[in-house]
């Protein structure tokens, strides 16, 4: 942590930096209003897919820019998981080096446009700001800076490649290619090592392209910052279930020394109430990888996709908000949230509430389904619902949602999409008995460096932590690979001494094969 | 990888296409499926594994035509390249020595069901299979089949080939006059709902495989769920073999047809396309 400091200490002198900030006083920084990101009319938007933020021009960034005082101690750096240099990035936007900027995002983030658009800077960076934390003033938006320099370095056409470490050859894989095997892979490739990544589905990007939706985040953008993956070296495999088409004992046979298990969430939750697997049924992952994965929507795709005119998404994540916005999109005249706390208590984004509300969302909060109701040809058709209260804070420091007796209903649906939670992807703890697995079915890891209780396996993710966000994720991946070259490098090192006894290379061959 | 090395038509309307796949054909187990897409704009749909050359490095696919992807894929020749092909999916078939087993399979549900019977006969059981048609032309893998059977019996519903009579009807004799230990029955869910059924009133262990709709079939999405003892399971991930008597066959029998209305229109486009190429 020191060294960090110091390091952060030295770029703050640096000559560039101090002439910045004598340019425009504190003060008058501070009396700047922060803006807000621009976007598309919800009337529109909500018939199509374009993405809702449209970005922040030029002008606006260097604007939004100068707000930031460039402190001391940048303690928004404490809250980025993945360790942004953010004063640095910043500052490279005031003075219009933009492709600058997207330079030092990328030194320790390896898919910036992607967490531009979809990191809660407003529980990371942004809520660790000076102004939020002293002023209490709205933060510098950092979130629309990242997203802002890192469009303009791919719509630029001049992409940078980081810098990458001499090659040495040594193999190691990633488990799936979401936020945490890709930030992992980065992070491993610009170390010299020779990098896989094997995925299961036949795309690359994990919940980036099955989940999150084109309005939220478009595919293109993360195809861009996977195509610098494959230029640093990264190999990307798909169709490919590590544990089922081949086992890690057979990649440790090809030459692998260490693995990454980003394997991610898996099994849907249901609520296990009558009725749930009608026709019209969905879970929040089928029904979002039927539209975002294989273009369900799409006639031309083969793939079909049931989206009624009344549509109830049953939970109060973000998940269950990028269902109900889709099902808006898909034609819905009546698009539900059904949640059985208050609006305050959901877990999903501020900004996406916000948003769904300008689509015209209905929010049915306090409301807990009991039952669905089906057709003759067992598409569900009503659903039973009860209103609730809120008693004593429970567990989770929310108010607990208690039934009201008696105040049971039936509102009409022809769709419904559950979208209360996932556990996690059962396969890999499936093909290794031998690896340490919580009642949940997470894989148990030091916290510390992500090693599992298989020492060459290091994991990160929601496979970890059973549902969290593309950037802890991608915290995790990062974390992972310091700690996987760490080990890889102290078992070198405790074989370098017996090389010089070695008389010839056959000899060292053959000891490494035991 | 995914080329088709071989393709035969067992019928108009059922295809067996060999398949480079050299991972798959050495993880893969009785029992076990893949899923697959074919072009850019095709959707996945699981398919099981009827057999496997290590040495060649191969799967064999059995695809009867039923709709837009059935018909795409029954449509590649040898030489072409399925666009996208994942497995082995599921969990094994639970092969052990039991006394005896009888294995019934009806239409393509043939294909999943002979490695089954394989694994069967060499773990020391005595294997009788019935094969189940509608008519001659749709018994599939007989020869195949019958390497691996003590007995084989055939049953069509029209009497073309083989006994007249449903799968039932031939169970039921063979049950009447030997112990049976074990029942495994793969098919159209219809025909597993009377299979069960009847193995019930008997008190025969029966283990269905059931071929449901799915998306990933890695765990993720839950399109593939059943209800089995009064619980939901993932076909993909828990099955796809379960016990029987546990299943819910009629939900099972609605949530299959939850895309007719999608997949008739599909096909009916699908068809104008063909016509105009």
């Amino acid at each position: 942590m020191d060294r960090l400091q110091e390091y952060l200490k030295k770029e703050r002198a640096q000559e560039w930096r101090a002439e910045l900030r004598g340019t425009l006083k504190a003060k008058d920084r501070t009396n700047m209003e922060r803006l807000s990101m621009p976007e598309e009319d919800p009337a529109v938007r909500s018939t199509n897919y374009v993405e809702v933020n449209t970005g922040l021009s030029e002008e606006q960034a260097i604007h939004e820019a100068r707000r930031c005082i460039d402190c001391p101690d940048p303690t928004c750096i404490t809250g980025c998981p993945v360790g942004i240099n953010i004063p640095k990035f910043i500052k490279k936007i005031e003075t219009g080096d933009f492709l600058d900027a997207a330079v030092v995002l990328k030194e320790t983030n390896a898919l910036p446009a992607v967490c531009g658009r979809v990191c809660p800077q407003e529980v990371q960076c942004e809520q660790a700001c000076f102004y939020t934390q002293k002023l209490g003033k709205p933060p510098v938006a950092i979130g629309n800076l990242e997203r802002f320099a890192a469009d303009y370095e791919q719509n630029s056409g001049k992409l940078s490649i980081p810098v990458i470490a001499d090659r040495n050859g040594i193999k190691v894989a990633s488990i799936g290619s979401g936020p945490s095997g890709l930030a992992f892979a980065g992070d491993m490739v610009k170390m010299g090592y020779d990098v896989t990544v094997y995925e299961a589905l036949h795309e690359i990007g994990g919940v980036l392209k099955y989940g999150i939706p084109e309005f939220r985040l478009p595919n293109e953008i993360v195809d861009v910052e996977i195509d610098i993956l494959k230029k640093m070296g990264v190999k990307f495999i798909t169709n490919f279930i590590v544990g089922k088409t081949a086992s890690i004992k057979d990649l440790e046979g090809e030459g692998f020394a260490s693995f990454f298990i980003g394997s991610g969430a898996g099994l849907p939750s249901f609520m296990n109430i009558p009725g749930e697997n009608y026709i019209g049924i969905y879970s929040s992952n089928e029904y979002l990888t039927r539209v975002n994965l294989m273009n369900a929507a799409d006639p031309d795709y083969d793939t079909p996709v049931i989206s009624g005119k009344k549509v109830a998404v049953i939970g109060g994540g973000n998940t269950a908000m990028d269902s109900v916005r889709t099902a808006k999109r898909l034609g819905a005249e009546r698009a539900m949230i059904i949640y059985r706390r208050s609006i305050e208590e959901m877990p999903a984004r501020v900004e996406e509430i916000k948003h769904a509300k300008e689509e015209g969302i209905e929010f049915m909060n306090l409301n807990n389904p009991l039952e669905y109701f089906a057709d003759e040809n067992g598409r569900v058709c009503r659903m039973k619902l009860q209103k609730m209260e809120l008693g004593e804070p429970d567990d989770s420091g929310r108010r607990r949602p208690m039934p009201i007796k008696g105040s049971e209903y039936e509102i009409e649906v022809d769709t419904v999409v559950v979208s209360v939670g996932v556990s996690p992807n059962p396969l890999i703890p499936q093909s290794l008995p031998d690896l340490n697995i919580s009642s949940w079915g997470t894989i148990k890891v030091n916290k510390e460096n992500m090693q599992s209780s298989i020492p060459n396996l290091f994991a990160g993710g929601d496979i970890v932590r059973g549902g969290a966000t593309v950037i802890l994720a991608m915290g995790d991946g990062r974390a992972a690979a310091a700690s996987m070259d760490k080990y890889i490098k102290q078992k070198i090192r405790a074989i370098l001494p017996l090389v010089k006894e070695f008389k010839s290379i056959g000899e060292i061959l053959e000891f490494a094969g035991k | 990888m995914n080329k088709i090395v071989e393709k035969v038509y067992f019928s108009d309307y059922v295809v067996k296409l060999v398949v480079e796949a050299p991972h798959i054909a050495r993880s893969r187990k009785a029992g076990h499926f893949v899923i697959v897409r074919i072009g850019q704009k095709g959707e996945r749909i699981p398919l099981t594994i009827a057999e496997a050359d290590l040495e060649k490095g191969t799967i064999t696919l059995v695809i009867q035509k039923v709709g837009v992807s059935s018909i795409k894929l029954s449509n590649l020749e040898v030489g072409d390249k399925i666009t996208d092909l994942v497995g082995p999916l599921g969990n094994p078939t639970h092969i052990e020595k039991v006394g005896t087993v009888l294995a019934c399979g009806g239409g393509v549900g043939v294909a999943p069901l002979l490695p089954i019977v394989e694994a069967f006969k060499n773990a020391g059981n005595k294997v009788i299979s019935i094969l189940a048609a509608r008519q001659k032309e749709l018994i599939i893998l007989e020869e195949e089949v019958r390497k691996h059977s003590d007995e084989l019996i055939i049953m069509t519903d029209d009497g073309s080939y083989g006994k007249k009579g449903l799968i039932t009807d031939g169970m039921e004799e063979v049950i009447k006059r030997e112990k049976i230990d074990r029942c495994i029955t793969v098919g159209p869910a219809i025909m597993m709902k009377y299979v069960s059924l009847l193995t019930q009133k008997y008190k025969i262990p029966t283990e269905a495989s059931l071929n449901t709709l799915m998306v990933d079939g890695t765990g993720m999405c839950g399109a593939c769920r059943v209800t089995v003892g009064g619980k939901t399971k993932f076909v993909c991930v828990d099955g796809p073999e379960f016990d029987a008597a546990e299943i819910d066959f009629d939900e099972m029998l609605f949530r299959l047809n939850s895309y007719k209305k999608e997949e008739e229109n599909s096909y009916q486009r699908f068809l104008k396309k063909y016509q105009k190429a």
